[in-house]
C-alpha cells in the first residue's frame, strides 16, 4: 500500500533534491506530517465510536446554536481581521504618510495580548457596571433601561475583540507580500491610466491574495480554537460546547464528536484556501523590491491614513494596555518577586525552543512539498496543520493517550526483559509541552514559510543548478535571503503564540512549573482581574521585544526605497 | 574470611547507600490540584516546612487532570488529587483512579456528610450559593426559597452565571434530587425567563451587576461577596456592601452547599507522606487559613470563621449527600440545556 503511494510521487529526478531522491523527501514528509497529526488523529478516532444518548440531546438541544455562532464567529472575525490587516498593510506600505515607520511595526502589537485578557480589560470599562456606564448613568440620572448601550459581552462584542488582537496575522502576510511586489508592476498600471484606488483593487489586491488568505485563515482557526474570550462573554460555540458535554456531561466520546465535527469545519476552510490559492499562483518579476516608489499622501489623504493606521492600534493596543498598566500599579508590589521572574525566564525560554524547532519543520515540510509533488505529500503535510484549529485542551488529550500508552508499554516491557522500571518518560515532561505547541501552531508557521517559498519561482532554481551550483548553495545564496522575511515572521508568531497558550499547558506542564498565561489566567479566572494584570503585562512586553526585532529586519528591504 | 568481610562489606556499603537514599524517596508528595495556586500553594508551603516533605504541584481544570489520571494508569506520579467541588471526586471515584483511605484523623475532623461513604475522598472546605439581593431595591421577607425565584414578580430581574459553571450544575442537581426531573425543569424555564440579561461572567460579575442595578437578585458563592466586600478597590467594597445574603430553602432543606475536597489516587508512589498531607489539609491551622484567606467555611467544627462571613449569620446547609449531586450531573446539565439556560 505505502509502496503504491509512493510510487505515485513525481517520478523524475527533482533538481533541488540532490543526493536526496524523491521517495526518501516523500517518505520522511509523511513520517513528519503523520506525527503532528498524532494528536488530532488520536481525536478523530473517537468519532468512529457510536454515537451516545448525549449526543442526541445534543443535536436536538444546542448544536444548532454551536454551528450558527461559531459560523457568525469565525466569518466575522475573517471580515475584521481582513479589513484592518490589509489596509493598514497597504498603506504602510505603499503610501508615504507621517508616522508610517512607527505604525510598520507598531501594528503588530495587538498580537502580544492574549484573545481573554483583552475580553477581560474592555469588559472592566464598557460593562453595565463598569466606569463608564455607571458615570453616564450619574451624570445623565439614568436608570437600568433608560438607555441603550452596546452590549460588550455579546457574540458581536466577542467579533470586534477577536478582530482586533488577531487582524496582525493579516497584517503581517499581507504586508510582506505588497513588500515583495514589484514597483515596476504598479508604475505600469499608474502610466495605462489606474488611479491609485484601481491600482490597490485590480493590481496589488489579486497579487497579494495569496497572502491574505493564508492571514484570513490563520485568524479563523484562531478563532474556532478560541475558549476564553468566549466563554466569558456567554457565546455558545463548538469549543464551550466540547468543554460543557466533556466536563459537565462526563461524557468524552460526544465531546471529541463535537470537536470531529469542528475538524470538519477547518478541512473545508482549509480546502477554500487551497482553492483560492491554486486559482491564483503568482510569482513576481525578477526587479528588486527597492525599486519601488512610495505613493505620497498629502493633506486630509495623509491625515485619514493616519487614523486608519492609529484606530486599531488604539483599540487593540494602548486601551487594553492602560487598563493593564493602571490594574499592574496597584497590584504588582504583591505579585512581582523572585518566582515571578522564573515565570518569564520559564515561559521566554519555553516560547523560543519551540519557535524555533516549529520553523524547522515547517521548512522541511515546506521543502518537502515543494520537491515532491505528490498528490499524498500534499495530503499529508495537510493534515498537519489541523492542530491550529482545535482548542488546547483537545490538543492536550491528544497528546497526553498516546505518550502515557507507550511510556506505559514501554516501562512494562522493560520490567519483563530487564526488571528496569522506566516509569512514565514523556508524559508530563517538558518535551510533550513542547510537542503539543508544535501540533497546535505548526499551521501559523507553516503558512508563513509556504507564503515565502511560493514567492520563489521554480524558474531561479533550474537557473541556478544550470549555472553549476549545488542545492545547498541555491538555498544559501537565493532562497534564504529570499525566505528572511517569512522565516523570521514565522517565528515570531510562533513565539508569541506560545507565550500565549494556555489550555494545553494547563494540562500537560510537569509538576511546579508554570508559565505567563498560566498565573494570568489563574487569577484573572478567579476574577482577580488586577491581581493577574501583572503577568499579562509581562506576555505583552516579553511579546514586544521580538515583534520590533522582526520589524526592523522587515524593514531593512524597504530602506532605500525613498 | 576475606569473602565473608566482603560480604559484610557489601552489606554495610548497601545500608548507607538506603540510608541515604532514604530521604530523597520519603520526602516528597505530588499533587495534582483543581484548586488554583494562590488558593492551595501558601498551605502546601506551611505543610512542607512543618514536616520537612517536599509538595510537587501540578494545577488544572479538574477533568483535565482527571483525564491525566487516567491516561498515565499505574505509573501515575501523582499521589493527591484536589478539587473545589464533590462531583469531580466522585467521578474519580467511578473511573477507578483513587483508592480508599482509613483514617481516624480524617474521619474524626470530617463530618460525614462531606465525605465519601467508602473512604475515597474528604471535604476540605464548604461553599455556600445562597441567594443576593440589592438592598434598596428588594424586601428580604419576599425571598423565600430558591423556588420562588420562578415566580413572574421576579420577571427580568434575576443575575445568573452559564450553566456552563460546575456550582450551578450542582445546585441544579440538588434541586433535582429534592424535586424530580419535572418540576426542576419548569423552574429552571421560568427562571431562565426572569433573567435580566443573558447568562455571561462570573460570580463576582452577577454581584456587581446587582450593586449597579442591572438585577435585583443573583445567585452566588458567598466566598465572592466577601472578597469584593475586603478588596483594596473603594469602588468594589461600595458595590459590595449595596448587596446583602438571604439563605433559601431554610424552612425546607436548606441552603446549596458544596465542598472542595482531596481524595488519595490508587497508584500514589507515596501514600504515606500523602496521608500526611491529607491529614494536615484537615487540621486546624489549615482549616483556619481556608476559613481566614479565601473566606471558605471550615468543613472541622467548631472553628472561627472570617468576620465577614460570621457577619452573615449561621444556616441551615442543605445535607444531601455530595456523591449524589456527582451522580446527577450529567442529568442536571441536559436540563439547563432544554430549559435554555446558557
Amino acid at each position: 500500500m505505502l509502496a503504491a503511494v509512493l510510487n505515485s510521487v513525481h517520478p523524475h529526478p527533482i533538481s533541488l533534491a540532490g543526493n536526496w531522491s524523491g521517495r526518501s523527501w516523500a517518505v520522511g514528509v509523511c513520517a513528519v506530517s503523520l506525527l503532528i497529526a498524532l494528536p488530532v488523529i488520536v481525536i478523530a478516532s473517537f468519532v468512529a465510536q457510536p454515537a451516545g444518548e448525549v449526543w442526541s440531546h445534543l443535536v436536538t438541544t444546542v448544536l444548532p446554536d454551536y454551528v450558527v455562532n461559531s459560523l457568525i464567529l469565525a466569518f466575522g472575525v475573517a471580515f475584521g481581521a481582513a479589513v484592518i490587516g490589509v489596509a493598514t498593510a497597504w498603506l504602510t506600505a505603499t503610501c508615504e504618510f507621517p508616522g508610517r515607520r512607527w505604525f510598520a511595526w507598531a501594528l503588530l502589537l495587538p498580537l502580544a495580548i492574549p484573545a481573554y485578557i483583552i475580553a477581560y480589560t474592555y469588559t472592566g470599562t464598557l460593562d453595565y457596571a463598569g466606569p463608564l456606564q455607571t458615570a453616564l448613568r450619574a451624570f445623565f440620572g439614568w436608570q437600568h433601561q433608560d438607555y441603550w448601550f452596546p452590549e460588550i459581552r455579546s457574540l458581536p462584542g466577542a467579533i470586534v475583540m477577536l478582530s482586533l488582537v488577531l487582524y496582525p496575522y493579516v497584517y503581517l502576510l499581507a504586508r510582506a507580500a505588497f513588500l515583495e511586489q514589484s514597483g515596476s508592476i504598479i508604475d505600469t498600471s499608474r502610466t495605462l491610466g489606474y488611479g491609485p484606488w484601481d491600482s490597490f483593487f485590480k493590481i496589488s489586491l489579486p497579487i497579494a491574495r495569496p497572502a491574505i488568505v493564508a492571514g484570513v485563515s490563520l485568524a479563523m482557526m484562531e478563532t474556532l480554537a478560541d475558549y476564553g474570550t468566549v466563554q466569558y462573554f456567554g457565546v455558545a460555540t463548538f469549543t464551550t460546547g466540547i468543554f460543557r458535554t466533556w466536563f459537565g456531561l462526563g461524557d468524552s466520546v460526544a465531546a471529541a464528536q463535537l470537536s470531529g465535527v469542528l475538524l470538519a469545519f477547518v478541512f473545508v476552510l482549509l480546502a477554500l484556501e487551497r482553492w483560492s490559492r491554486s486559482r491564483a499562483r503568482y510569482h513576481h518579476g525578477g526587479h528588486r523590491p527597492q525599486s519601488r516608489r512610495l505613493i505620497r499622501l498629502g493633506g486630509g489623504r495623509a491625515l485619514a491614513a493616519l487614523c486608519v493606521c492609529a484606530a486599531p492600534l488604539l483599540f487593540g493596543f494602548a486601551l487594553p494596555a492602560t487598563q493593564l498598566l493602571n490594574w499592574s500599579i496597584r497590584t504588582a508590589s504583591d505579585v512581582v518577586d523572585g518566582a515571578f521572574l522564573e515565570l518569564v525566564v520559564n515561559t521566554v525560554l519555553l516560547a523560543a525552543v519551540t519557535a524555533v524547532f516549529t520553523v524547522m519543520l515547517a521548512c522541511f515540510l515546506g521543502y518537502g512539498r515543494r520537491l515532491v509533488p505528490g498528490l499524498i505529500v500534499r495530503a499529508a503535510v495537510r493534515v498537519s496543520a489541523f492542530g491550529y484549529a482545535v482548542p488546547g485542551t483537545v490538543i492536550a488529550i491528544g497528546v497526553l493517550l498516546p505518550f502515557a500508552w507507550f511510556d506505559n508499554r514501554l516501562d512494562a516491557l522493560l520490567q519483563v526483559q530487564f526488571g528496569i522500571s522506566t516509569g512514565l518518560l514523556l508524559s508530563g515532561s517538558v518535551a510533550a509541552l513542547i510537542f503539543a505547541y508544535i501540533v497546535r501552531f505548526f499551521a501559523v508557521s507553516f503558512n508563513a514559510v509556504e507564503a515565502g517559498l511560493a514567492a520563489i519561482r521554480p524558474t531561479m532554481d533550474d537557473c541556478a543548478r544550470s549555472l553549476g551550483y549545488t542545492p545547498m548553495t541555491v538555498v544559501r545564496r537565493i532562497h534564504i535571503p529570499m525566505l528572511r522575511g517569512s522565516l523570521l515572521t514565522a517565528l515570531l508568531l510562533v513565539f508569541v503564540d506560545v507565550m500565549k497558550e494556555l489550555p494545553a499547558t494547563l494540562v500537560l506542564r510537569p509538576f511546579n512549573f508554570n508559565t505567563l498565561a498560566v498565573r494570568a489566567y489563574e487569577l484573572a479566572a478567579d476574577e482577580r482581574l488586577a491581581d493577574s494584570s501583572s503577568a499579562a503585562l509581562a506576555i505583552v512586553a516579553a511579546g514586544i521585544i521580538p515583534v520590533i526585532w522582526l520589524s526592523r529586519s522587515m524593514q531593512r528591504p524597504d530602506r532605500g526605497g525613498k | 574470611m576475606i569473602r565473608q568481610s566482603f560480604n559484610g562489606l557489601f552489606m554495610v556499603a548497601a545500608a548507607i547507600a538506603l540510608l541515604n537514599m532514604q530521604p530523597a524517596i520519603a520526602a516528597e508528595v505530588n499533587v495534582y490540584s483543581a484548586r488554583k495556586e494562590a488558593l492551595i500553594k501558601p498551605l502546601l508551603d506551611r505543610f512542607s516546612a512543618d514536616t520537612g516533605i517536599r509538595v510537587n504541584l501540578v494545577t488544572g481544570k479538574a477533568d483535565a487532570l482527571l483525564a491525566r489520571l487516567l491516561s498515565e494508569g499505574v505509573n501515575s506520579p501523582a499521589d493527591v488529587l484536589i478539587t473545589t467541588d464533590a462531583g469531580r471526586l466522585h467521578r474519580a471515584k467511578t473511573a477507578d483512579v483513587l483508592q480508599a483511605v482509613d483514617s481516624t484523623v480524617l474521619a474524626a475532623a470530617v463530618p460525614a456528610e462531606f465525605t465519601d461513604s467508602d473512604g475515597y475522598w474528604f471535604g476540605l472546605s464548604m461553599r455556600a450559593r445562597p441567594v443576593m439581593y440589592a438592598k434598596d431595591r428588594v424586601d428580604p421577607t419576599t425571598l423565600n426559597d430558591y423556588e420562588d425565584l420562578a415566580s413572574p414578580e421576579w420577571k427580568a430581574r434575576i443575575c445568573v452565571r452559564s450553566s456552563d459553571n460546575i456550582y450551578n450544575q450542582s445546585m441544579v442537581a440538588s434541586m433535582l434530587i429534592a424535586r424530580g426531573v419535572e418540576s426542576t425543569e419548569e423552574w429552571a424555564e421560568a427562571l431562565v425567563a426572569n433573567l435580566a440579561r443573558d447568562p455571561k461572567g462570573g460570580d463576582r460579575d452577577q454581584i456587581k451587576a446587582v450593586a449597579a442595578g442591572q438585577c435585583d437578585v443573583a445567585i452566588a458563592n458567598t466566598y465572592y461577596l466577601a472578597h469584593l466586600l475586603n478588596s483594596d478597590d473603594s469602588n468594589e467594597r461600595r458595590a459590595a456592601q449595596a448587596v446583602a445574603i438571604h439563605w433559601p430553602n431554610q424552612s425546607g432543606r436548606g441552603t446549596h452547599v458544596n465542598v472542595s475536597g482531596i481524595a488519595m489516587t490508587r497508584a500514589a508512589p507515596n501514600p504515606d507522606q500523602a496521608l500526611q498531607l491529607m491529614e494536615y489539609l484537615v487540621g486546624d491551622a489549615a482549616q483556619t487559613w481556608y476559613a481566614e484567606s479565601n473566606y471558605e467555611y471550615p468543613v472541622k467544627l467548631g472553628l472561627g470563621l472570617s468576620p465577614t462571613v460570621a457577619a452573615w449569620g449561621k444556616f441551615k446547609a442543605d445535607s444531601v449527600s455530595l456523591s449524589r449531586l456527582g451522580e446527577f450531573n450529567s442529568r442536571a446539565v441536559m436540563l439547563m440545556d432544554r430549559a435554555g439556560w446558557r
